[in-house]
């Protein structure tokens, strides 16, 4: 994998796709929803880590659509335990290589060690041990599918659920807008925890991800990426939109793509001017309940989210939403 | 303590220390453990085993009991061979993972410090924490003193390890009562030990040039069939304990059976304890003995697998069996062990009748006069027909 290392990375941001890995590691044949951007994720994601990798993975959808029992997906030595522990499972795989190489049992350098999880394992109930395991330095790369909800389980909340969005246990009503709350920030909390690299992905930028995992893989220490996974299930979307709102979550600063390295942020991917939510928003069923006010408390609260992170990143204030919303042809059957 | 105590060398030590020092001479490579009372004095002193060097060995000290043992699960996928010890509480938060680790048939040795389970909040012993983990599918042991403690927790890895067992193992101690007493204890050379205990050697392991899949999940067609095949292991993980314990009597000249009897020949009377509650009803035993009353005592050993012959085989001569638990079952047929021992005397043509006491909870002291108070209770009991299902000793109110 050296010519993949991150040293070489820089050269192929010229677009070499051709250059990229044609190895499986996450082969077809698996159970996930059609148009799953989780799944795509979970592709470009283990080809950057490449062969030499163990993963500890938490229940959830990418689990069970990918290792019902005599079968399986993964073409890497792959564990899964439980929901709200993927992290102290991967804590264990690092120490336990660490004393086995000491010893000599097993040859250096060690594999990489890597942990994956949905939002809600992650932000909701593994964050104790994502936490313990980031505090104690060991040296892996913790991946976060975020679809917003827990989607296997038919598209429950979790705090990692945005603004407004409808869910079984949020539902719009008389009393209720759908989801109350304010996603949570875990590439915040993250970086709170001072590892060296945190950052923010998504299968619609297959270079920024690929890149991303690589250096995560060769920092020493532990690394956290938070990929947006576009759900067509759970978000009410058209199947054949998954990449596309991807993007528009990018283009729209709903969902910006940026890192962090030993605390220093740095987008990188920069639209020159961005979109009006609505054009993210509209193309979801989940937010169609939501009427102007909502949509504009969105729009401002987005726009100030961005602004703080171009503080932190120190870049230059892009012009705000000059674009017109995009006509209907992205929305589900026109809605 | 040096760290390489000579072959059968007496020393006067705490039982805890005397754990970890199993563990060393066991050489543990990885451990995992969050501190809980009455665990700790283990985990610490391995913790400085470690930092002195002394134990070639990874200590991570996570952040909480699920995450100890979802961290051992890593370790022992990853290859190495892993400790955890924990109590009360801690077990109780591990309860989720415990069937995933059986299932998943890895390995780890775990000690618990036997501990009352909360509310009210009581760090003291009984055996409530393991009875609330009696089907977790591990292999478990009882010690009734600090030598059983050391030899046991050294042969659970020999046990866990063995290629046709492949099970999780537990060692119980009672907290307090043996954690934190000093005893004299006797321990073999980290020779012999290295003889009787050879690196492990895993079957399977999370290596990239021989990729598995582990911890997938099962549809209802194959469910069933995983459940099992853990079950006849276990089930015949009771043939290689005996193998493992009659190497370790030939090495140590210490015995140990699944069932232990003492004084039980024409007894009539026959009391059943675990743990450290067996020494203490020792002593009344002789005593009861000695003024002619035909009364003996059976302790078990092993848990799980259910030692079902040779609990039969050492209580059928017997009119009366007093069971002595050190939990309750609220809203049930009173202690665990009772209900257990009752099934397994069940399917026999003649058995003696059972009687069932539940003693000493929450760190409530039982001395042997309770046992001679037991036995008077007991006999009325019998004559008059049991006037409930279990009687909760001494109780006020």
């Amino acid at each position: 994998m050296d010519k993949f290392g991150y040293a070489q990375s820089q050269k192929y941001d010229t677009y070499a796709a051709r250059l990229l890995p044609r190895e499986e590691f996450f082969t077809s044949g698996h159970r996930s929803c059609q148009g799953c951007g989780e799944a795509l994720a979970v592709r470009w994601v283990c080809k950057a880590i490449g062969r030499d990798a163990i993963i500890a993975h938490a229940t959830g959808c990418m689990e069970i659509v990918s290792s019902g029992m005599p079968q399986t997906s993964w073409m890497h030595p792959w564990i899964h335990v439980a929901f709200e522990n993927a992290a102290a499972v991967a804590s264990g795989i690092e120490t336990g290589l660490k004393i086995l190489a000491r010893k000599g049992k097993i040859p250096e350098p060690l594999p990489a060690v890597v942990a994956m999880g949905g939002d809600g394992g992650t932000s909701d109930i593994g964050l104790q041990a994502l936490s313990g395991a980031m505090e104690r330095g060991h040296n892996f790369t913790y991946i976060c599918w975020d679809n917003e909800a827990y989607m296997n389980t038919g598209i429950q909340r979790s705090s990692s659920t945005p603004y407004g969005a409808m869910t079984t246990t949020s539902p719009p009503g008389k009393r209720s807008i759908g989801q109350a709350t304010w996603k949570k920030n875990m590439v915040a909390i993250a970086v709170a925890h001072g590892i060296p690299y945190v950052a923010t992905a998504s299968p619609s930028y297959v270079f920024d991800l690929y890149f991303k995992v690589r250096k995560a893989i060769e920092t020493p220490g532990p690394a956290y990426i938070h990929v947006l996974s576009v759900c067509p299930t759970g978000w009410r979307s058209a199947t054949d939109l998954s990449v596309r709102l991807g993007r528009l979550a990018v283009e729209t600063g709903v969902f910006p793509l940026y890192e962090v390295v030993n605390g220093r942020y740095r987008l990188t991917v920069q639209p020159p001017k961005l979109r009006p939510v609505i054009d993210y928003l509209k193309p979801q069923g989940r937010f169609r309940h939501l009427r102007k006010p909502e949509l504009d408390l969105i729009q401002r609260q987005t726009l100030a989210a961005y602004e703080l992170l171009l503080a932190k990143c120190q870049a230059p204030y892009p012009e705000f939403p000059v674009l017109t919303p995009e006509a209907d042809e992205t929305s589900p059957e026109g809605a | 303590m040096s760290a390489h105590p000579a072959k059968a060398q007496r020393v006067g030590m705490e039982v805890s220390i005397a754990v970890s020092h199993a563990v060393q001479m066991a050489r543990a490579e990885a451990i995992a453990a969050y501190p809980i009372t009455p665990q700790t004095h283990i985990v610490e002193h391995l913790s400085s085993l470690v930092a002195n060097g002394e134990l070639e060995a990874e200590f991570i000290n996570v952040e909480s009991e699920h995450s100890a043992l979802s961290a051992c699960i890593g370790m022992s996928a990853a290859g190495a061979r892993t400790f955890t010890a924990t109590s009360s509480q801690g077990l109780a938060l591990m309860h989720e993972i415990l069937f995933i680790a059986s299932g998943m048939r890895l390995p780890i040795v775990m000690v618990v410090a036997n501990r009352a389970l909360s509310a009210p909040l009581s760090i003291w012993n009984d055996h409530s924490d393991i009875m609330g983990a009696r089907d977790i599918g591990w292999i478990q042991v009882f010690v009734k003193n600090g030598q059983e403690a050391y030899d046991h927790t050294i042969m659970a890895f020999k046990i866990a390890e063995h290629p046709e067992v492949l099970l999780p193992t537990i060692v119980n101690l009672d907290g307090f009562i043996l954690s934190h007493v000093v005893e004299a204890l006797e321990f073999i050379g980290q020779e012999e030990v290295d003889g009787f205990l050879p690196p492990y050697q895993p079957r399977y392991r999370l290596d990239p040039k021989k990729p598995v899949t582990m911890g997938a999940f099962a549809m209802p067609e194959i469910y069933t069939e995983v459940k099992f095949a853990h079950q006849v292991a276990l089930t015949n993980s009771a043939r290689h304990i005996l193998e493992v314990w009659e190497e370790w009597a030939g090495l140590t000249g210490r015995r140990y059976r699944p069932v232990e009897t003492y004084l039980t020949e024409d007894a009539r009377v026959l009391f059943l304890t675990m743990g450290s509650l067996t020494e203490v009803a020792e002593v009344a035993v002789e005593e009861m003995r000695a003024k002619g009353v035909p009364v003996g005592l059976v302790s078990l050993r092993l848990w799980r697998p259910f030692p079902f012959e040779a609990l039969r085989e050492a209580v059928k001569e017997a009119e009366l069996l007093i069971v002595c638990d050190r939990a309750l079952s609220p809203g049930g047929p009173g202690g665990p062990v009772h209900s257990e021992v009752r099934t397994c005397l069940y399917p026999l043509e003649t058995r003696p009748a059972t009687v069932n006491y539940i003693i000493g909870l929450g760190g409530r002291d039982v001395p042997p006069e309770a046992f001679h108070d037991i036995l008077a209770q007991a006999q009325k009991e019998q004559e008059s027909g049991p006037s409930g299902e279990f009687f909760l000793y001494g109780v006020r109110g």
